[in-house]
C-alpha cells in the first residue's frame, strides 16, 4: 500500500506538470481550434533563457520572470507576425497548425545553435534530494514545489478565466468569434493574450521539468507529447479536463512504471490517446463540435 | 489555347507533344546520370528516389484525402523491419519489398479505423501517438529490432555488370517512375476523385454516394503501402537498421517534404523529396540550420505560396505561356 501511495504521489507531481502543458494546449485550441505544435519548443526556449541568465549570475527569480516574459512575447509575436498575415491570405486550420509546426522547427534549430545539443543542468532553488516523510510516503522538495506550481497555475488560470472581465472576453471569443466581434470585444487582443498565457504556462512547466531532468534542446518533446495526451484524455476544449487528464496520465504512468514494466512506461500515454480517441473522441470532460456542410 | 474538349482528354497523362518530349528528355537525363555524376551524387539521387515514393504516398493521404498523419515514421519502421527480416530469411528483393508494403498497408488500415471517427487535429494526434508508440515498441523490443547492435540488412547483389551504386540507382529510379505513373492514374480514377471529394467535405462526399469507410481506409492503406515500400528501400539503402532512425523527426521531415513540395501534387512530392535531401546535404557543416530552414520555408510557403514548389512551377509555366501578357 505504501508503495502504491508513493508511486501515486510521484505520479501526481509529474501529472501536475503535464496538466500545465495540457492547459496551454487547450487554452489555444479552444479559442482558435489551432493545435499548437510549437508549445513545447517555446517552453524549451524560455527554459534556456532562464538557464542562460542564471549562468550569467542573475538570481533565479529574475531569470524565471524574464524567461516567462520571453516565452509570452515570442508567442504574441508569432500570433501577430505570422498567424494573422496567414489568416489574411486565407490559410485554413490545417495551414495554421502547420505554421506552428514550422515555428517549432525554427526554434529547435536556434536552440541547438545557441546552446548546443549537450545536456546541461539548470541550477534550481528546490532540491531533488531533500525529502520529507508524510505518513508512509516520502516527498522531495522538488516534487512538492512542482505540485504547488501546478496547483497555483491552475487556480490562477481558473480565476482569470472565470472571474475577470478579460476571462469573460476570452470565453466569449472561444464560444463564438463573430458574435464576440460584433459585441465589440477586441478579439485579436484577447486571442494574443491567450497565446501569451499558454506560453507562460508552458515555460513554467519547462523550468520545473528542467530541474527534474537534464536540460537539452529536446527535453520538452516527451512532456509536450504527454501534455497532448493529457489534453486529449480530458477533452481538447475543456480547461478542467486538461488538469484531470494530466493528473490521471501522470498517476497511470507512474503506476505502470512501478508495477508493470518500466520499458513501456512512456508508450502508455500514446496507447491512452488512441484508446480515448476511439472510444470517446471528445475526451472525458470535453464536448463535441457539431459540423455542418 | 489550352482547351480541354472531352473528359478523356482531361485524363490524358501529357496533353501536348512538347510535354512528352520534355518528359522523355528528363527521363533520358536521369538514365544517363551515372555517366556524368560522381558516386556521391548518385547515392543522393537514389535517396531522393526512395524518399519521393514515400512522400507521394503521404501526399495521397494528406494532399488528396485531407487526412493528416504525423505517424509516418511508424509505417516507415514497420516497412523497414519487415523488409529487413524477410531479406535476412532469404526472400528475394522485390517480393520482400512488396511484403513490406503490405505489412505497412495493413497497419495503415488499423490506424485508418480511428480516422473514421476523427477529424483534423484529433486525427493528427492519434497518428502522432501511433508513430511514437511504434518507435518505442521497436526501441524496447529487442527481438524485433535486433537489440543494441541493430539489425543488419543483406546487401543487394548487383547484376548486368553494373557497379552496386549504379545498379541501386537504376532500381530505385525504376520504382519511382512506376509509382509516379501509378499515382497519376490512381488520382485521376474514380478512387482519386473520391479522395478529393472526402478532402473537400466528407459529409458532402458521403451524400454524393462516396463510401466513406471504404475510401478513407483505402487512402490509409495505399499511402502506408507506399511508405512501407519507402521503408524497405530505405532499409536496403542503409544496410543497418536502428530504431533511432524512425523517431518523430523522421515523420516531421516527411511532412515538411509534402508541404514544401506542394499538397495534392505528384510532381510536388518529388520536388519535396529533392528539398529534404539536398538541404541537409548542403548544410551538413551547420546542422542546426536545417530545422530552421525547414521551418522558415514552411512559414514562407504557407503565407505566400500555399501550393508549394509545385505551385511555383505552375505559376512560372503560366507566365511563359501567357507571355507577354500577364
Amino acid at each position: 500500500m505504501a508503495r502504491f501511495l508513493q508511486y501515486a504521489l510521484t505520479g501526481l507531481s509529474a501529472g501536475s506538470l503535464y496538466a500545465l502543458v495540457a492547459l496551454g494546449i487547450v487554452l489555444i485550441y479552444r479559442s482558435t481550434r489551432v493545435l499548437n505544435f510549437a508549445h513545447g519548443d517555446v517552453a524549451t526556449l524560455g527554459t534556456f533563457v532562464a538557464f542562460a541568465l542564471v549562468s550569467q549570475g542573475y538570481s533565479f527569480s529574475v531569470a524565471f520572470a524574464v524567461a516567462v516574459l520571453v516565452g509570452a512575447a515570442l508567442s504574441v509575436a508569432f500570433y501577430f507576425g505570422v498567424l494573422i498575415p496567414a489568416q489574411r491570405q486565407g490559410a485554413n486550420l490545417l495551414g495554421q497548425v502547420i505554421l506552428t509546426l514550422g515555428l517549432a522547427l525554427v526554434f529547435q534549430g536556434l536552440i541547438v545553435y545557441q546552446w548546443g545539443a549537450e545536456p546541461d543542468r539548470l541550477p534550481f532553488p528546490l532540491s531533488d534530494s531533500k525529502t520529507w516523510k508524510l505518513g508512509p510516503v516520502f516527498i522531495s522538495e522538488l516534487s512538492l514545489g512542482t505540485l504547488a506550481a501546478g496547483l497555483v497555475g491552475s487556480v490562477l488560470l481558473y480565476l482569470l478565466v472565470q472571474k475577470t472581465r478579460l476571462g469573460l472576453a476570452m470565453r466569449a471569443t472561444s464560444e463564438n468569434l463573430q458574435a464576440a466581434q460584433t459585441l465589440g470585444i477586441p478579439t485579436r487582443m484577447v486571442l494574443s493574450v491567450s497565446w501569451a498565457i499558454a506560453s507562460v504556462l508552458g515555460v513554467v512547466a519547462g523550468v520545473f521539468l528542467a530541474a527534474a531532468l537534464f536540460l537539452d534542446p529536446f527535453f520538452m518533446l516527451d512532456p509536450f507529447l504527454k501534455g497532448f495526451a493529457a489534453a486529449v484524455l480530458g477533452g481538447l476544449n475543456s480547461l478542467p479536463g486538461a488538469i484531470v487528464g494530466g493528473l490521471i496520465l501522470g498517476v497511470a504512468e507512474s503506476l505502470t512504471g512501478g508495477f508493470l514494466t518500466i520499458h513501456f512506461k512512456n508508450t502508455l500515454a500514446f496507447v491512452i490517446i488512441i484508446v480515448v480517441l476511439l472510444v470517446r473522441p471528445e475526451g472525458l470532460l470535453g464536448h463535441e463540435f457539431k459540423e455542418r456542410v | 489555347m489550352d482547351l480541354v474538349e472531352s473528359y478523356r482528354e482531361d485524363l490524358r497523362f501529357a496533353r501536348k507533344p512538347l510535354t512528352w518530349l520534355l518528359l522523355g528528355a528528363l527521363l533520358a537525363a536521369l538514365l544517363a546520370l551515372p555517366g556524368y555524376a560522381d558516386s556521391s551524387w548518385l547515392v543522393r539521387a537514389s535517396v531522393i528516389c526512395l524518399y519521393a515514393i514515400g512522400i507521394m504516398g503521404q501526399n495521397i493521404l494528406i494532399g488528396y484525402t485531407g487526412q493528416i498523419s504525423f505517424g509516418q515514421a511508424g509505417f516507415l519502421a514497420i516497412g523497414a523491419y519487415s523488409f529487413a527480416h524477410l531479406k535476412t530469411l532469404g526472400v528475394p528483393f522485390l517480393l520482400a519489398l512488396g511484403a513490406a508494403g503490405l505489412a505497412a498497408g495493413l497497419a495503415g488500415v488499423l490506424v485508418g479505423f480511428p480516422s473514421l471517427r476523427l477529424k483534423g487535429p484529433y486525427l493528427a494526434i492519434a497518428t502522432l501517438g501511433f508513430g511514437v508508440a511504434v518507435y518505442q515498441i521497436f526501441a524496447n523490443w529487442e527481438l524485433l529490432s535486433g537489440g543494441r547492435s541493430g539489425l543488419p540488412v543483406p546487401k543487394l547483389q548487383p547484376a548486368f555488370g553494373l557497379s552496386r551504386e549504379v545498379y541501386v540507382y537504376y532500381i530505385y529510379l525504376g520504382l519511382l517512375v512506376v509509382s509516379t505513373v501509378v499515382t497519376y492514374n490512381l488520382i485521376s480514377s474514380y478512387v482519386g476523385r473520391a479522395f478529393v471529394a472526402i478532402r473537400d467535405s466528407d459529409i458532402a462526399a458521403e451524400v454524393m454516394g462516396v463510401n466513406l469507410t471504404r475510401y478513407k481506409l483505402l487512402a490509409f492503406a495505399i499511402s502506408s503501402f507506399y511508405t512501407g515500400v519507402h521503408g524497405g528501400l530505405f532499409a536496403q539503402f542503409l544496410g543497418h537498421l536502428e530504431p533511432q532512425t524512425f523517431n518523430i523527426a523522421e515523420s516531421l521531415t516527411l511532412f515538411v517534404a509534402v508541404i514544401v513540395g506542394g499538397l495534392a501534387s505528384v510532381e510536388g512530392s518529388i520536388l519535396g523529396a529533392v528539398f529534404v535531401i539536398l538541404v541537409p546535404t548542403f548544410f551538413s557543416a551547420s546542422r542546426w540550420l536545417v530545422p530552421v530552414l525547414y521551418g522558415l520555408t514552411i512559414l514562407v510557403i504557407l503565407v505566400f505560396q500555399p501550393l508549394g514548389l509545385a505551385g511555383l512551377w505552375i505559376k512560372t509555366r503560366l507566365y511563359f505561356q501567357l507571355w507577354p501578357f500577364r
